[in-house]
This record gives C-alpha cells, structure tokens and sequence, in this order.
C-alpha cells in the first residue's frame, strides 16, 4: 500500500547540514502494523513526517527517494493534493495527547472537522458519526463529552479522542508516532489493544513508531529498525525477535529487562523505616491525601523499589525520606533516628549520609556549574576534600561514574541526557553516602542508555555497599536490581513481597493489573 | 465566570479607594491652595470662600464628608470654575477624549495586531522584518514627537489635514489618532507577533496540518485565538496608557477633551476637580482592566473552569 | 570557587551558557548597532563637558536661531545657543534619569521578588496582592499629579519613576525564583545540606539573572520616555537644566519656523531607545529568555 523507496531528508541549519533521514527504504502492507523503531535522533519521525509534507521546509529539505501510496508519489504530490490524502486517506496520532488537542475547541469541533473539510458532511451527519467513534473508542457519554474541552480528560481519554479524530475519515494509512510514550503502563496497554482491535475491524496499515521494542512486540506484524538515519534491519517480527541480524537490534532486544534479581539473604538489620507516612497537598476542600500511611523498612545493603503510577504518591514518598517535602505525619528512622524530628544542624549532618537522584538529567543540573564545580561542591561542604584534595576526589568520582576526565570543565549543555545522569549520580556518590534515593533515574532516557545507566548503579551500589529506594513507573525496570518491591496505589500500599514472588506471584489485582500491562511480556520470558 | 468578575469587582474596591485617599492627602500636603492665585484676597473673603467649600473643617471630616458625596456619585462643586460642578465639567470633556480614545484603540488593535499576525507567518523574512521594524519605530517614536512631526508634515508642508481642533473640519480626527494609537499598535503588533509565533509552534498546530486543513484555515481556525490572548490583555493596560496619553496629543492638537482640564486642574490647585478627574479615570481605567482580563480569560477555557469553580 | 591553577585540571574549558549567549548576541546584527551606539551616547555623556563646542548657557542672541552651519553643526535656538552643546548636556540627564531610575527599579523589584517567591506562602501572597493594587494604580496620572504638587524636583522625579517600574521587576523575579525552585537542582542543593544563603547566592541568582538582565535593558528606554513624556509636559526637568524631553518640547513650539529644534532632540531620543530596544531583544533572544517584560 505505501512503499518508500531511497528517501533521504536533511536539515539546514546555521550549524550545517544536517542528514536526518539517509537512504531508507520500506514499505507498508494493508492490514498489517508495521513498527519503525529507533532511539532519539534515529530519523524515524521525520521520515514519516516527510512523507505528508510536515516536515517544515526550511529547515528541512527532501533530498530524493519516492513514497508510493497507491501508486501516486507523496512527494512528488502538489501541496493541494497532499493535503487531500492528509487527513483523509493517511491520518496520523502524536505523542503527547495533552499537547496535541486545540484547548480552545471542544472536542466535538475538533472531531468533526476533518470530516467536514475533506468530505463535506453535513453538520448532523458529522456529528452523528463523531458520537459512534467517541463510544467506539471507549468514551463514555459521547453526546456530554461532545461538548467538553480536552482539558477535561485525563490523557488515556485524550489519546483515545485523537484516535478518533484519526479515523473518522476512514483512513487507509495510520501513523501513530509514540502514541503511548507519555501514558502510564496500565493505560498503554489498553491504547495498544485498543489500536490492534481497531485495525482488524477496518483492515486499515497502521505504522507504529516506538523507541521501545517491548511496546510494539506484542502487536507489531513486521519490525524495521533504524539508527542514525538508515534502516539497518528489517523483517518479521517474530522473526526479529528469535534471530536478529545487526548487532543494534541485539543491543535493543538485550536492553529490554528480564528475569529478576536473585533473592539475598536478609541482613536483618533495619537501616531505614518509614512508619505511619502521610502526606496531603492543599488545605481544606481541596486537600489532597498524596501518601496516605504508608509503612516499611529497608534492610541495609538492600534495594527495595517502590513502584506506581503517576499520581500514587511515590515521588513524596521518596523526597519525605530526605526532608525534601515534610511529610504531616508519621515517623522516617534513619539508623534509629527519626529524620522527621531532627534539628537542622544534625539534619545536614545526616544529608551526608543519604542522597538524591533525580528523573530528568536537563534539570537536576545546575546550567551555570561545570561539572567540576557540581562534584566539587557536596566534597567540600561536607569536608570530605580540603582545596588541595578536592580535584584529585572529583576526577576519581568521575572515572567511578565513567565520565572522561576531560568533561571536568565543561557545562550540562554540553552533554547528553545519559552523561547527564551519570553526573547527577557521580553527585550523590561524593559524600560516600549509606542511602540512596533513585527517583525514576531512567525513565527520561533512550533504552540501551537505560540499560547503561541499569548497570552502572548496580555496579555502584554493590561496590559502595549500598542501601537504595528505587522509585519506578515500570515494574520491568526494577526486576533486575530491587531485592524486593512494594507497589504503591493512590497514596497507599497494596503489596510488598519479594521480587521474585512478585513478578511470578502476585497477590492483590492491581499488581496483576500493572504485570499485565507491562509491554513485551511473550519476549521477557524466552530466555 | 460572574463570581470571576464579582471577586474582581470586589478587589477593585480597595484600588480606588487607594486612589481616593492618596489623592486627597496628597493635594493637601502640597504648598499653595486654590484662591493662592487670584490677586490679594481679602481675609474675610478668602475665609467666607473657605467656609462654602467647607475647607475650614478639619481634613478629616473633610475627607469622610467626600467618601459620602463621592458614594452618591457626586464630585462636588469646582473651585475655580464658579458655578459649575466636576460632574458637568467631566461630562463635558469625556466624549470627546473617549472618542478619541477609541480611534487610538481601533488603530492600535486593527494595524497593529494585523501586522503581527502577518509577521508571525513568515518568521525571519522580509515579511517580517518589515513590519516589526516599523513597530520598533512606533515603540521609540513618542507621541509627543511623532504629533509634531506628523503636524509638520501633513498639515504644514503638505497641507493635506487640519492641524487642530476635532470635529470641526473633517479629517482632523484622522492625525490625533494616529498618534495617539502609533505606540500601542507598535506594542500590539509585537504582542500578537509573539502569541502566534508561540502558538504555531504547538502540538495541536501540527495536528490541525496532519488533517489537511489549507494553512489559511489552520491560522484562523486553530491558531488566532490562542495567539492573540496575549493582546486582548493587553487592552487594559493600552487603554489606561491611552487616557494618560491623551494630555499630549489634546494638547498638540489643541483638542477640548478631559485630559487640558486636569493639567490645568493640577496647575490650579482645583482640588475638587483633580480629585474628581483623578478617581474617575482611575475607575475607568479598573473597570477597563478588569474587562480585558475577564475577557482574556473566557477566551482560555481551562480558565474559564477554574475561575467557574471558584 | 577557582581551582583553575591546580595541576590536576588541565582539562579544556567548557562554553558556559554566557559564553554561547554573548557568541549569539554578536551575531545579532541590530543588537551590536545598539550596543554600539549606546555606548557612544554614554561616553559622550560623560565627557560632554571637555568636549561640547561651546559653554553650556553661552548665547549669541545676535545670531539668533539659526540653521545648522560650520559653526553650529546642528544650528542654533532662539537665543542663540548652540544645540549641539543643549543635545549633548540634555543627554546627560536624559541617560541619567534612564539609568538610575532603572537601578531604582531593579534594586527594589529583585528583591521584593525573590524574598516573595523563596518564602512563599502568606508573606509571598501579601507582598503580592500589594504589588496587584499598585499594578492597578493609574500611575501616570499620579506621577503628573506629583510633579504639579511638589514642584519639578529631579530626585523625585527619579524616586517617582522608579516607584512605577520596580513592580515588573518584582513580578519577573518572582516567576523565576518560583519557577527555579522546583527544578530538581535546587532540591538537589537542598539535600546536599547547604544552607538557604548558598543556594540563594550559588544556585537562584545565577540562574534568574538572565531575564532581569533582559528587563533591565528594556526598562531604561521606558524610563527615558517617561522622562521625556514629562518634560514635555513641563513637569520633567526644569530650566536651566534640560533633558532631550523638554529640547523637544521648545522644538516643537517653534517647528514650523526651526524644524531642526524638533528633529535633532527627536533624532537623539529615537536612536538611543531604538539602541535599547534592539539590544534588549538581543539579549532577549541570546539568553532565551521566553517572554521578559510582556
């Protein structure tokens, strides 16, 4: 149905040119979804984006290749004839349903507009038709929410609006670039099944564009990979997943987590124990039970993960332990003391001892200090280096974190998200300190930087001996590195059970709920 | 959105009050006082004078006696126009300003938000260059340069438009507001220039292309209202600027309007009169503001919810 | 810190972001004519009295007001007196005003806003809600009000303006502290142990420094105008001192005999905030910095 052959884009800029598209080549079965998989960078949104003409020329410029869809050339199309097909015969769904719905339109404005545009329904038949997707869709009420504006969904409906929105016109062609990248696991996999059941029913292609093999194992017919620009394996995807060619794709498949942490003895001394934590936001009407008592204990040397969605309140747990957020309620016992109730001179003593990694390397980073100057800074503080050992301790810190010394005088900017991170690691690790808090160090970055960054904390931890809170949305990420894990649900604990018991036996029907959700569950088994 | 206005209405309460008092006080402190320039009064006089205006009460029976008149809406009587009230002295000065403020008002929003909509389009061309260099103009041109050199020019050299007066001879509307307006067009096409830059850069912009929608229909559909937010906020702001800008170009252009009343008020020590001129514009000037926000945020329907639920 | 001269470090410098920021500001064409230009205006400002051609209250009423002339680059007023010499003496006041007005501004707005947005809560919603009621002020018609009442006195003049301007500044530096305090870095800082001041001093204030830089730039030429509006009005600055606003204003009571007294004073006051302008903007977009000042 589509097949693109030899295209190359490129972008011009000031700083040169730019090749973000080189050579690719695939093509698109009817009744099929084909997933595009790549890394940040990897050319797999803009050469979908070419082909529809929404790759903004300049800076971008189509160098040559053609894209037949039924057997005319897309890029060769005048713009008053691509915009036909946009919308009409090819449809497309984005990332970010919070971000790509109008907010000064009602949903209904917005649904019924491609269908009017390109086939001049009438307003009624429009609108009729824009009720039977809504309900097809899963939305509740369609004639209520017809009239609501998108800031009235959470962003699993919104996403569900703009499939919608994508089909009303009956596309032959669906492009859905990371369309559950910004959703929780539990909701991703209901999108996900959503697509595929939609896909039979029309037997429409749809081309799935993902960073993650695991999201599309599950739906995807065949797989092309790309990196740097240039496909560089393609196929069947049960075939790609037992024998992949490229050593990129094995770097991909081995990226993805499986089997879990081998059970260690307990040490049976408690380092930390949280008892009794609440927490609420607001005040009154509009308060807010963000850690609604929640109790445990971790073992020292042991890595527990506290796992949950957005919302259930992991983050406050994590930043109450350091004092970051002060919690209402209950008691934080560090080594036998309550953090809670310290004075601030024995609470600065005791930061030294326990330390903070955050989510987003772009931000945990202060702009304005070189690296030098970010490692230096906790060394001296808390006496741990003098002016004339400071630089020999920050070098070391960074060979520790795998930061070439050379990076020692230069800025965040200069890096990449996952030097970033080991940055903000080589920060935590400076004071020596027994506790580490990991507040979804990995979910802002690239899959094999994930399992890069994976690895470097799990050599850390065994060699400093440490004791660390993993704080995760994804229950895969954690399989290989927590001793045990308690998952977390509105503010609450549901469960709390080894690793191991977990992931084969889990007791309550959330935690059910979030395993089965876990994208690429058929491909964490094979061995 | 009404409990929206209401609590705005409330808290515009305390501002003109503010207004109020700070305004009397301050008159008060300052040397001289209103029958200083008529030349040696007699005693007898000037204490008969002071006790009809009753300025031999003390200030602050003087100033609780105002609040009072002032809530029944009168402004009471002007000093140095005998006979006549503020009320009338401003009724007679307000249409004219407020007629002249319009026009100001429909140069600004009209010139000027088209041109920034056309600038924003085509970011980093001619076609933005252009327009955004004269805007820059009009930003650092003030009016009391631009009135005279617009005089200069087109009522002196070339001698197309009359050079004062306002509604005498057709045409002499035209060259007041334009000056008047010119700055605030500057400001307006920069605003919108800014809000729709910002807002094609959005998401839901892309989203509107990947439907087809022709660009025409996907500037004025999707993104003209989010983009021009920004200016409709601006509205009150631009309009108090307008109504103190208002005493220059009355000036150059020698127009009978609100603003040479005042001016000459604060030069004569016509407490009455500065006061009543003073707590007017302020109130207009509030309730301007308070139009423009809660239309800016009727505009945004995530704030429209919030200020509902509110 | 500077550890430059230990042995250990020979590692090749980074680019800070000031670096990248002044290499993209000196690619903004507009913004180095500015800079350029500002910088003239100022050093004559400062050494207007050794270099003006003539004494600042010399006249030759004998010439009367002429067009400009070998003698007279710029030509003469009414009473003979050079206007080159007026220009360049009513530019230092013009700047002045500009200047330390501004400092007046940027003094108490910084830290109205940073004190509001560190401590938060009620203290923040306090000092605020005052700053909404003067935001809501008809200021203008007080600042007029003023000058009528107390006589045109500069200091005031200063303290009246800076009174009006400070209120953005407080608002902007608000926003950014609010907005810095809840990146991951400052709490990062918090859990290191440093104490409030540090993380003030290292962490806020080298980070909000770029939009008040911004601000500050685009604030002196609507000080200036200010001024200029004032002194046109008469209630600026007073004779024998004088100001670009008030050559203005005696140049365009006498404009259709002298145009030159209008358009020299016009020219001097138009360039020199089409300088600031172009040089906030600049900045504006070499800091990138999303919306300053609107």
């Amino acid at each position: 149905m589509l097949n693109v052959e030899h295209l190359s884009v490129s972008f011009v800029t000031r700083m040169g040119v730019t090749q973000a598209v080189d050579d690719v080549s695939f093509s698109v079965r009817a009744g099929e979804i084909t997933a595009i998989i790549g890394e940040s960078g990897s050319g797999k949104s803009v050469a979908c984006y070419s082909l529809l003409g929404l790759v903004p020329q300049p800076p971008g410029r189509i160098d040559g290749g053609r894209a037949l869809f039924n057997g005319r050339d897309l890029l060769k199309l005048p713009e008053r004839e691509l915009r036909k097909v946009r919308g009409r015969d090819i449809a497309m769904i984005f990332q970010d349903p919070m971000t790509c719905l109008n907010p000064y339109m009602t949903i209904g404005k917005q649904l019924v507009e491609p269908l009017r545009y390109h086939r001049k329904v009438s307003r009624k038949a429009a609108r009729q038709r824009a009720m039977e997707l809504l309900d097809e869709v899963g939305i509740r009420e369609p004639d209520k929410t017809f009239h609501n504006y998108p800031h009235e969904f959470s962003g699993g409906m919104r996403q569900r609006v703009m499939i919608a929105m994508a089909l009303i016109n009956e596309p032959r062609l669906l492009i859905a670039d990371e369309p559950t990248t910004a959703l929780d696991v539990t909701i991703q996999a209901q999108i996900l099944q959503l697509l595929a059941r939609l896909q039979k029913k029309r037997d429409i292609g749809i081309v799935l564009i993902s960073h993650d093999l695991a999201v599309v194992a599950d739906i995807a017919d065949s797989i092309i990979v790309m990196q740097e620009g240039r496909v560089v394996e393609r196929g069947d995807a049960t075939a790609i997943f037992r024998a992949a060619t490229h050593p990129y794709t094995h770097k991909l498949l081995a990226a993805i987590p499986r089997g879990s942490k081998p059970p260690r003895p307990a040490s049976g001394e408690a380092l930390l124990e949280v008892r009794n934590l609440c927490t609420q936001f607001g005040r009154g009407r509009h308060a807010v039970k963000a850690v609604d008592n929640v109790s445990f204990t971790i073992q020292r040397g042991e890595t527990l993960g506290l796992v949950g969605e957005s919302g259930s309140g992991k983050s406050t747990i994590g930043r109450s332990l350091l004092r970051l957020v002060e919690p209402d309620s209950g008691q934080v016992l560090f080594d036998g003391q309550d953090i809670t109730a310290l004075a601030p001179e024995a609470l600065k003593r005791m930061r030294r001892r326990m330390q903070i990694i955050f989510q987003d390397p772009f931000a945990s980073l202060n702009p304005r200090m070189t690296v030098f100057e970010t490692l230096s800074e906790p060394l001296l503080l808390h006496g741990v280096a003098d002016r004339g050992s400071v630089a020999g301790q920050v070098l070391s810190l960074m060979d520790a974190v795998g930061l070439a010394r050379g990076f020692a005088r230069k800025y965040p900017h200069e890096f990449s998200g996952g030097q970033r991170q080991r940055i903000a690691i080589g920060r935590a690790l400076a004071t020596r300190p027994e506790f580490i808090v990991a507040d979804e160090p990995v979910s802002a970055l690239d899959v094999t930087i994930q399992a890069q960054i994976l690895e470097l904390m799990g050599a850390l931890g065994r060699e400093y001996g440490l004791t660390m809170l993993f704080i995760t949305h994804d229950l895969a990420v954690v399989r290989q590195l927590a001793d045990r894990i308690v998952v977390l649900r509105r503010g609450a604990i549901v469960e709390q059970a080894t690793t191991a018991e977990l992931l084969t036996a889990p007791q309550d029907g959330y935690t059910r709920a979030l395993l089965a959700a876990t994208p690429g569950r058929g491909l964490r088994q094979t061995p | 959105m009404w409990r929206f206005i209401t609590f705005r209405l409330l808290q515009a309460i305390p501002v003109i009050l503010a207004v109020v008092t700070v305004t009397f006080f301050l008159i008060r402190m300052a040397p001289g006082g209103p029958f200083d320039g008529e030349k040696a009064v007699i005693p007898e006089v000037r204490a008969a004078l002071e006790a009809q205006y009753q300025l031999d009460k003390p200030l602050v029976e003087q100033y609780t006696a105002y609040l009072g008149d002032l809530l029944s809406g009168d402004l009471g009587p002007s000093f140095k126009y005998p006979g006549r009230s503020v009320n009338e002295l401003i009724a007679a000065g307000l249409p004219v300003t407020a007629e002249l403020g319009l026009y100001a008002l429909l140069v600004a929003v009209v010139i000027g938000g088209l041109a920034g909509v056309i600038a924003a389009l085509r970011p980093n061309t001619a076609q933005d260059y252009l327009p955004m260099s004269v805007a820059m103009l009009g930003i650092c041109m003030p009016s009391f340069l631009l009135g005279p050199i617009l005089l200069l020019v087109f009522g002196i050299y070339l001698d197309w438009l009359p050079v004062s007066g306002w509604g005498d001879i057709p045409g002499d509307k035209l060259l007041p507001a334009i000056t008047l307006g010119s700055t605030y067009a500057a400001y307006v096409a920069r605003l919108s220039r800014a809000g729709m830059l910002e807002v094609l850069h959005q998401d839901y912009i892309r989203t509107a292309r990947a439907k087809g929608l022709p660009e025409w229909q996907v500037v004025t559909r999707h993104a003209l209202r989010g983009g021009l937010i920004p200016v409709v906020a601006f509205l009150g702001p631009a309009f108090a600027g307008l109504l103190s800008g208002s005493f220059v170009v009355e000036t150059i252009f020698q127009i009978p309007g609100l603003g040479r009343f005042y001016v000459q008020a604060a030069f004569n020590r016509d407490y009455t009169m500065i006061l009543g001129t003073t707590v007017f514009l302020s109130t207009l000037i509030v309730v301007f503001n308070l139009l423009s926000d809660s239309l800016a945020a009727w505009m945004n329907p995530r704030l429209r919810a919030q200020y509902a639920s509110r | 810190m500077d550890f430059s001269e230990h042995p250990v470090l020979e590692a090749p410098e980074g680019r800070s972001l000031w670096d990248d920021a002044w290499q993209r500001l000196r690619r903004n064409r507009l913004a180095v004519f500015g800079l350029a230009v500002l910088g003239l205006f100022v050093l004559l400002a400062l050494l207007t009295p050794w270099i003006a051609p003539y004494g600042y209250a010399e006249q030759n009423l004998d010439l009367g007001a002429s067009p400009p002339s070998l003698q007279h680059w710029l030509g003469t007023d009414t009473f003979g007196r050079d206007l080159l010499t007026q220009i360049l003496y009513g530019g230092r006041i013009s700047l002045a005003v500009g200047f330390i007005a501004t400092a007046v501004a940027l003094c108490i707005g910084v830290l109205w806003g940073a004190i509001a947005g560190y401590v938060g809560g009620r203290v923040d919603a306090v000092m605020m809600r005052l700053v909404d009621i003067l935001y809501a002020l008809p200021f203008m018609i007080f600042i007029v009000l003023l000058m009528v009442v107390f006589g045109r006195n500069l200091l005031l003049l200063f303290l009246a303006i800076g009174a009006v301007e400070w209120l953005t500044m407080a608002r902007i530096m608000r926003a950014q502290v609010q907005s810095l305090k809840q990146q991951e870095f400052v709490e990062a800082a918090m859990s290191l142990g440093l104490s409030p001041f540090t993380i003030i001093r290292r962490h806020l204030i080298p980070n909000a420094l770029g939009p008040v830089i911004v601000y500050t730039t685009l604030t002196i030429p609507g000080v200036m105008l200010l001024e200029a509006f004032l002194s046109f009005l008469g209630l600026g600055v007073q004779p024998p001192q004088t100001s670009w606003g008030l050559l203005i204003s005696y140049g365009a009571e006498s404009m259709e005999e002298y145009p030159w007294l209008l358009l020299f004073p016009g020219l001097a006051l138009t360039l020199t905030l089409f300088s600031l302008n172009f040089l906030g903007d600049g900045l504006r977009d070499a800091l990138d910095v999303r919306g300053a000042g609107d």
